[in-house]
This record gives structure tokens, sequence and C-alpha cells, in this order.
């Protein structure tokens, strides 16, 4: 069996498509940066968790430190039940405090984690006790026109 | 006299004539699949094929990406900055390419690029009876014509899909980045933490391939399956290319609907 001109091309075709996918996967996507390892998994009750999303990032001092896998309705307390999973390379105090913040005014939403000073560390499948809530903009913007009115009323 | 019932009568052939194919489709498929070991042991037919079908269409598949890359670029720019979120640009090319745009439309132009000409070949063989004389000669036409020209099309599809985005995040980074001045280290950061490897890329990938399937026994049991007249093979070339085409738009609604029903 000879080697062909054909073959060349045809060894031509195949790496620029690989490299291509190997461009796609690297440079495009996430694969390269961010990625997460040796997870372990934390659990966070809201009373509201506002456009939270599964797979949305959980963030410490703004950097990626999980990532949300779960989120359900509990019936015993109707509360939100998010599971997220954090990278085994970090561990937070038992007394960290996770909140919904959004990046920006209409950017997506995450839980941001705020360190404690807890000696003790979270394990695995614990739950996170202080949460705070999402804020939802229309009652913030509601209870401020109310503030507002109710002011122009005691002036008079 | 017209008969009354002719058209009924039309309709019902026409009928059991669509599921009669689609049966043979199907027995077809099992007949590939069952000989294509020779088409594996005998690698060169297939990487002749692979020639055929993929390097030759290359410039199509490339030169188009450039250009809805370009495209993309210019109308997500135009939308994005009513918004001032520019250096979103990146995320929006890239995961309409990788999810959408890439797999689709690379296999549509292989659809017309390839898959016309595979049963161009294959519908002239039955024409001038070359298929008739390998079966004579105990040489098992499906196993030696059809299975290399189906596998040359379903390897080479999802490396066409994933040179096409990749020329498409190129061609928006060059409108983006390079003609317009959206901030570089923006426009690659956000994209990387838009686009999700198992999430966006693989699930491209696979209906890439999916779609390779799908074009390649279209475009092989079209020729097989001709009517052996200089008309019937341009008729089967036709059918091919419109087959294809429905089949893609379909399969890729039924995909997309398992693959991204919203993440919630």
């Amino acid at each position: 069996m000879n080697r062909t001109v054909l073959d060349l091309w045809v060894g031509f075709f195949v790496a620029i498509g690989i490299a291509a996918l190997l461009f796609l996967a690297l440079k495009v996507g996430n694969l390269s940066s961010a990625h997460l390892s040796d997870l372990y998994v934390l659990e966070a009750r809201f009373d509201n968790i506002g456009g939270l999303k599964v797979r949305g990032p959980v963030k410490s001092a703004g950097v990626v430190v999980g990532r949300i896998a779960d989120i359900r309705f509990d019936t015993a307390s109707y509360e939100a039940v998010v599971t997220i999973n954090v990278d085994g390379r970090y561990r937070f105090p038992k007394d960290t405090f996770a909140s919904i913040n959004t990046s920006g005014l209409l950017g997506e939403q995450y839980i941001g984690l705020e360190v404690g000073g807890d000696e003790k560390m979270l394990a695995a499948g614990d739950t996170i006790k202080k949460t705070q809530s999402a804020v939802v903009l229309e009652k913030l913007i509601s209870q401020f026109l109310f503030n507002k009115a109710s002011e122009g009323q005691e002036k008079k | 006299m017209a008969d009354p019932l002719t058209p009924i009568r039309r309709l019902g052939r026409a009928t059991t004539e669509r599921i009669w194919r689609l049966g043979f489709a199907a027995r077809f498929l099992f007949a590939v699949l069952r000989y294509s070991g020779a088409s594996f042991r005998r690698l060169p037919l297939t990487l002749r094929e692979i020639y055929f079908s993929g390097v030759m269409s290359l410039i199509i598949i490339l030169v188009s990406g450039l250009f809805v890359g370009l495209v993309l670029g210019l109308q997500g720019y135009e939308t994005l900055q009513r918004y001032g979120s520019t250096e979103a640009l990146g995320v929006l090319v890239a995961l309409s390419l990788t999810r959408e745009l890439g797999p689709v439309v690379a296999a549509l132009l292989f659809a017309s690029r390839a898959g016309s000409s595979v049963t161009a070949e294959i519908g002239l063989m039955k024409a001038t009876e070359q298929l008739k004389a390998m079966d004579m000669m105990a040489v098992n036409p499906i196993a030696r014509v059809v299975a290399p020209r189906f596998w040359g099309g379903v390897i080479s599809m999802p490396l066409l899909a994933a040179l096409f985005s990749a020329m498409g995040v190129l061609g928006g980074w060059l409108i983006g980045v390079v003609f317009i001045g959206v901030d570089d280290g923006a426009f690659w950061s956000q994209m990387q933490s838009g686009v999700d490897f198992r999430y966006d890329i693989v699930n491209g990938v696979i209906k890439s391939f999916v779609f390779g399937i799908a074009v390649s026994l279209i475009a092989v049991f079209e020729g097989y399956d001709s009517v052996p007249t200089a008309e019937g093979v341009s008729r089967a070339i036709t059918r091919t290319v419109v087959t294809s085409a429905l089949t893609i738009l379909a399969l890729d609604f039924i995909l997309t609907s398992f693959m991204f029903r919203g993440t919630s």
C-alpha cells in the first residue's frame, strides 16, 4: 500500500478539523479556565431565590468558587433549597453568609458567599445557616414610592 | 370521462409509495451498517470519500463560516450597543454559532455540495448498470460503493461544522474587535464564561454528527433508489437536497428541544 497525495489532503483536513474543535473547546469554551475540580456539596435555604438558575455561578470575593447544582422547593418549610457544588480547593467557615446578588443592573444572578470568622469549616453536605434572599426590584421601588408618598402627606 | 375517484386513488398511491420508500430506507440503513466493516478494513476507499466530500467542501464551509461570523458581528453589535453591553458580542457570536448556526448551516451546505454529488455518482453508476455488473462479479455494491460514501460523510460532517463555527467566531472577532473596537480581553473572557464546553460545544458536535448521518443516508439512498435514467438521476439529486434540508431543520428542532430546554 502506497501513500498518496489524497492521504495528505485527508490528513490535513482531519488535522484542521480537530484543531477547530480544540479552538472551540479551549478558546471559545470554558474548558481551560474556571475549571472546578474535586467538588463537594453544600446546601442553602432561601425565602426567595428571585431569578437564580441551575448552573449559575457561586462567587466569593468575586471569584467563581462553585456552581449551582440543583434548586428545589421544600414543602415542609416553604423555602427554596439550593444545592451548590463548591470547588474542593476552597473551604468556608461555619458562619459563612450566603446572599443572592445580581451582577450589574440587568446581569445574571449568582450566590455570593461572605466569609465569617468561625474556626470550624463547613463539611460536605452541610447547610449554610445564614442567608439573604434575592432583592426583588419591584418591591424595592414600591416601598420607595410608598415612603415618598407618606412623607408628602406628613408635610401637609 | 374523468373518474371522480381518481384524485383519491392518486393520493392513496402517493401515500403508500412514501411509506414504502421510508421502509426501504430503514432497511437500507441496516444493510449499510451491516456491510460497513469493509469500508474500515479497506480504509483507502473511505479516505477517498472523505477527500471528495470533506476536503472538497472545505472552501465553501470556511468562506461561508467567515461571512456568517462577519454578519453576526455587525448585527449583534448593532443591537447590543443599544443596551450598552457590546462586550457581550463574543458570547452572542459564539453561542449562536456553536449551538445552532455551525451545525445547521454547515449541514445544509454539505448536503448541497457533497450530498448531491454522491447521489449523482451512485445514480449514474446505477443508470450505467455498474452496480449490477458488480453484483454479477460477486462484489457487494453496498459494501464497495455505498458504505464508504456514507462513512465519508458521517466522519466529515462534525469536522466541517467545527471549522464553520471556528471561522465564524474569528469573523465575529474581526468585525467586533479589529474593525469596531470592542475590547479584546472582554470579548474573549465574556465568551469563555458564557460558553460551556459540555453544554454548548459537545451538544453542537452531537448535532452535527446526527446531521451527518441523516444527510449521508439520504444522499446514498436517493442515488441507490433512483430511476436509472438521465431524468431519474436529476430528480434524485433534487430530492436529496430538498429532503436533506427539511430533515436537517426538523431534526434540529427535535434535538434542540431535548438539549436546550431552558435551564431552570
